[in-house]
């Protein structure tokens, strides 16, 4: 299954009759069972583009397509993980996670088991049955990885899904992250605005300029997993990157 | 143990009122604790009523009318507030008219109330339910409008139908909020209800207790039944509260 972006160019109308251009013509492919990091400085439209893909926004021109197919609107393929905190905090940790199941019309019990399947796999088993709030940050976003996971998407597209946390969580959990990746073979869009995550995850980098963004720089990430973050290989990649992303082509306009 | 600060003026009050009482001189004007508490203290007897029967009995009575009109309010408030918070359009439609009608008091209504479904029980409870109505329905528009958009948004990636978005998102995200506006419209219809009871050919109820008591110069009695409409004011708000801390202390707690 190969995931096309196609040109996908967006202008979101203002007051005042004036548009501002936050995507512009862009254009990546992802394959089967690939993790690709979308890299871009912040404010750029790296949301914009998910929420694009996700179907929850239009594009002005240009099209997302699965293997050839133009897809229009949301599709059960993919699921998304928000940047801003998303649980519903009126539900248990269990009933976040089977929502998507609920809704996909799923019996209560069978549901109830799929979701201990899940939050066994993030590592939650305990916390079934506590609410939101009880829980710390990392844990949060692992029940919103639980939950995104339940309704068995081939592609899940991640918004800065660690970005709010400190760097030992952020850290761990992106570990948790790609054991998960390798375990149920997702491909994932991941978006980010930290190069040494994006190294660290991705095995390709889709790098784009600040708004409107374009594609400027596709980065291949040669590193053997697991990765180490602290020796030298990866510093030279993370290097690479660096010296890329600040061509004239990739910085500020 | 608890600070007695609070309990000060309430004694004081009483301590005062008896003081007060007995250099009056006039149970018409300030009847003695010593004739209001025996009311109180036998709630189940209509011997201290006047024949109108038991402070329990016209209680009940209020009570059951307040529901009536409380729960049609609801009933009516709660799906228009929702209509009106997800859609544009009826919101338009609606609100030019909700703020022309929201200022009237609800006893204006009473004269109206008399023409449209005459003496008795329909224009009771349709002050009443003008009472509640208001507040449910702001509070539920509210309460619609300020449900985060990424709620909405997750259920959509994850597969909703819009009546999952209305079932399992808006009704829980919104149903604080809603709940405070049915706690202070039952305040309000409370306030209601003893009004429309001294409307003409009312013979039970607290309101048409007091008013009775008031012509017979029982004035004892009204006091014995002010107490006690507030007493009941008081426990159905607390039980609003409790369920307010039993169900949505996510709200609270979310950070
Ligand atoms: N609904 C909208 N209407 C108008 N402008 C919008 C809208 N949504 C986003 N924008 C603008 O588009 C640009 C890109 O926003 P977007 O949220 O996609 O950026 P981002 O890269 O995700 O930013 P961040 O790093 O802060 O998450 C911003 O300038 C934003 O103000
Ligand atoms: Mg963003």
């Amino acid at each position: 299954m190969t995931l096309t972006i196609r040109n996908i160019t967006k202008d979101f109308l203002v007051p005042g009759d004036q548009s501002i251009c936050a995507l512009s013509e862009i254009t990546f492919s992802v394959a089967d069972e690939e993790f690709v990091s979308v890299l871009g400085p912040s404010g750029c439209g790296k949301t914009t583009l998910l929420r694009i893909i996700a179907g929850l926004e239009y594009a002005t021109s240009g099209s997302i397509e699965i293997n050839g197919e133009i897809i229009s609107g949301r599709s059960p393929r993919m699921a998304m993980i928000f940047q801003e905190y998303s649980l519903y905090p009126w539900r248990t940790v269990r009933d976040n996670v089977t929502f998507g199941l609920e809704v996909g019309g799923m019996h209560k019990s069978q549901a109830r088991e799929v979701a201990q399947t899940y939050l066994h796999l993030v590592g939650l088993d305990d916390f079934a049955d506590r609410y939101p709030h009880e829980l710390s940050g990392g844990m949060r976003q692992r029940v919103t990885v639980a939950r995104a996971l339940a309704i068995k998407p081939q592609i899940l597209l991640m918004d800065e899904p660690f970005g709010a946390l400190d760097a030992q969580t952020r850290n761990r959990l992106q570990e948790e992250l790609l054991e998960i990746w390798e375990k149920t073979k997702k491909t994932i869009i991941f978006v980010t605005h930290s190069v040494d995550e994006a190294v660290y995850l991705a095995d390709r980098l889709i790098v784009l300029t600040s708004r409107p963004a374009r594609v400027c720089e596709v980065i291949p990430i040669h590193l053997a997993r697991p990765r180490d973050r602290t020796g030298q290989e990866f510093a030279r990649v993370r290097r690479q990157v660096l010296d890329l992303i600040a061509q004239p082509k990739c910085s500020l306009q | 143990m608890r600070s007695p600060v609070p309990l000060l003026l309430p004694v004081l009050l009483i301590v005062g009122w008896e003081v007060a009482a007995h250099f009056i001189d006039n149970p018409f004007i300030l009847p003695s604790l010593t004739t209001v508490i025996p009311i109180l203290l036998h709630p189940f007897s209509d011997k201290f009523t006047l024949g109108t029967g038991s402070l329990v009995d016209n209680a009940a009575v209020s009570l059951f009318r307040v529901a009536l009109g409380f729960a049609l309010a609801a009933l009516i408030a709660i799906p228009l507030g929702i209509g009106m918070g997800r859609s544009a359009l009826l919101n338009n439609i609606l609100d030019a008219t909700i703020e022309l009608l929201r200022p009237i008091p609800p006893l204006a209504w009473v004269p109206l109330a008399l023409a449209w479904f005459k003496i008795g029980l329909v224009s009771i409870v349709f002050i009443i339910l003008i009472g509640a109505f208001f507040p449910i329905l702001l509070n539920t528009i509210d309460g619609v409008k300020s449900i985060k958009r990424t709620w909405v948004e997750v259920a959509l990636t994850l597969g909703a139908r819009e009546s999952d978005i209305l079932g399992k998102v808006i009704l829980h995200g919104a149903a604080p909020t809603i709940w405070t506006g049915l706690r202070v419209g039952f305040g309000i219809s409370w306030m209601c209800v003893v009004a429309a009871e001294w409307l003409p050919g009312t013979t039970r109820g607290l309101g048409y207790l007091i008013l009775y008591a008031y012509n017979f110069g029982q004035t004892n009695v009204i006091i014995a039944g002010m107490v006690i409409i507030g007493i009941i004011g008081i426990v159905i708000d607390q039980v609003f509260k409790a369920g307010e801390r039993r169900w949505f202390s996510w709200r609270a707690l979310e950070r």
